[in-house]
């Protein structure tokens, strides 16, 4: 089996940019909802990877957490997301700020 | 061939989120990366990390995925946000049971007789992935798996009560509210 370490890290990067990349550029916030999943997707790929080339289980438990983690952000922050849409009808960002400054 | 598989699944996940993340429409984007992470369990396959593979796929694409489709469906109503206060000694007398519960809860396996911590790395070579998990988070990762588990319920309870508008309606007996439909019961 081929050592595919760097590759994985590298690609967790790249992930990892994008993510950001959207969390910075989108306004929705269910938008930015999925780009906190594409960043925690990354880091679990990066924990997979190093756990594997160090013959530790641990970087798998601490993603495996890490998924137990984003299920319950999304519960209640869907559950969230709902609220504000029910309030203010609508979920952009620009429309919620409220504080003119 | 590894590496072929990997470069492949790279690619394909790379320009999977890309659209997730540029794309305008929310429902392009939702599939997306629902997709992405269907592929992203193939990245876990490829370096023998089954368990993890087989719980992205489960938790990722199948609850995850599901519930921002649930919680899509969600968006349409419009209705203001409403608050209700309830007694203080109420809060601070379940709040305290709930302590002491989460307490005795976690600390009786730790004090238990059969579990060991010490022997984690050393002996599980034989063992496949998911049997090494298996014994890796059933005793050195016993305590974090069951305040996982408390987290999990708290925050399934959390999405109900946010989510759902009826039940955090039955749940107060004494309710004035500016709902139209519970004020056509009030004139009648």
């Amino acid at each position: 089996m081929t050592d595919l370490t760097t590759q994985y890290l590298i690609l967790s990067a790249i992930l990892f940019s994008i993510g950001l990349a959207g969390v910075l550029r989108r306004k929705n916030l269910l938008m930015l909802f999925f780009a906190t999943e594409i960043m925690l997707n990354a880091t679990n790929v990066a924990f997979a990877a190093i756990s594997v080339h160090l013959g530790d289980l641990s970087g798998q438990m601490f993603a495996l957490f890490i998924i137990a983690v984003a299920a319950s952000e999304v519960a209640v922050g869907l559950g969230l997301l709902i609220l504000i849409y029910k309030k203010y009808g609508t979920l952009d960002l620009d429309n919620l700020s409220i504080m003119k400054g | 061939m590894e590496a072929i598989a990997f470069y492949i699944f790279a690619i394909l996940i790379t320009g999977l989120f890309l659209v997730t993340v540029f794309s305008r429409n929310i429902l392009y984007s939702m599939s997306s990366l629902a997709a992405g992470m269907v592929l992203i369990s193939g990245l876990f396959f490829i370096i023998r990390a089954d368990f993890l593979g087989a719980v992205q796929l489960v938790v990722y694409s199948g609850a995850i995925m599901a519930l921002y489709a649930f919680g899509m469906m969600f968006f349409d109503a419009t209705r203001d946000v409403k608050e209700k206060n309830t007694s203080k000694y109420l809060v601070f007398l379940l709040s305290g049971f709930s302590a002491v519960a989460l307490v005795v809860i976690f600390s009786a396996p730790a004090i238990g007789k059969h579990i060991e911590v010490e022997p984690i790395a050393k002996g599980l070579g034989h063992l496949d992935n998911v049997h090494a998990i298996g014994a890796v988070l059933f005793t050195k990762y016993l305590i974090p798996f069951e305040v996982a588990a408390v987290m999990l319920l708290v925050a399934m309870i959390a999405g109900i009560v946010l989510a759902s508008k009826r039940m955090d309606e039955s749940l107060s007996e004494v309710y004035v509210g500016t709902d139209p439909e519970t004020e056509k019961k009030e004139q009648k």
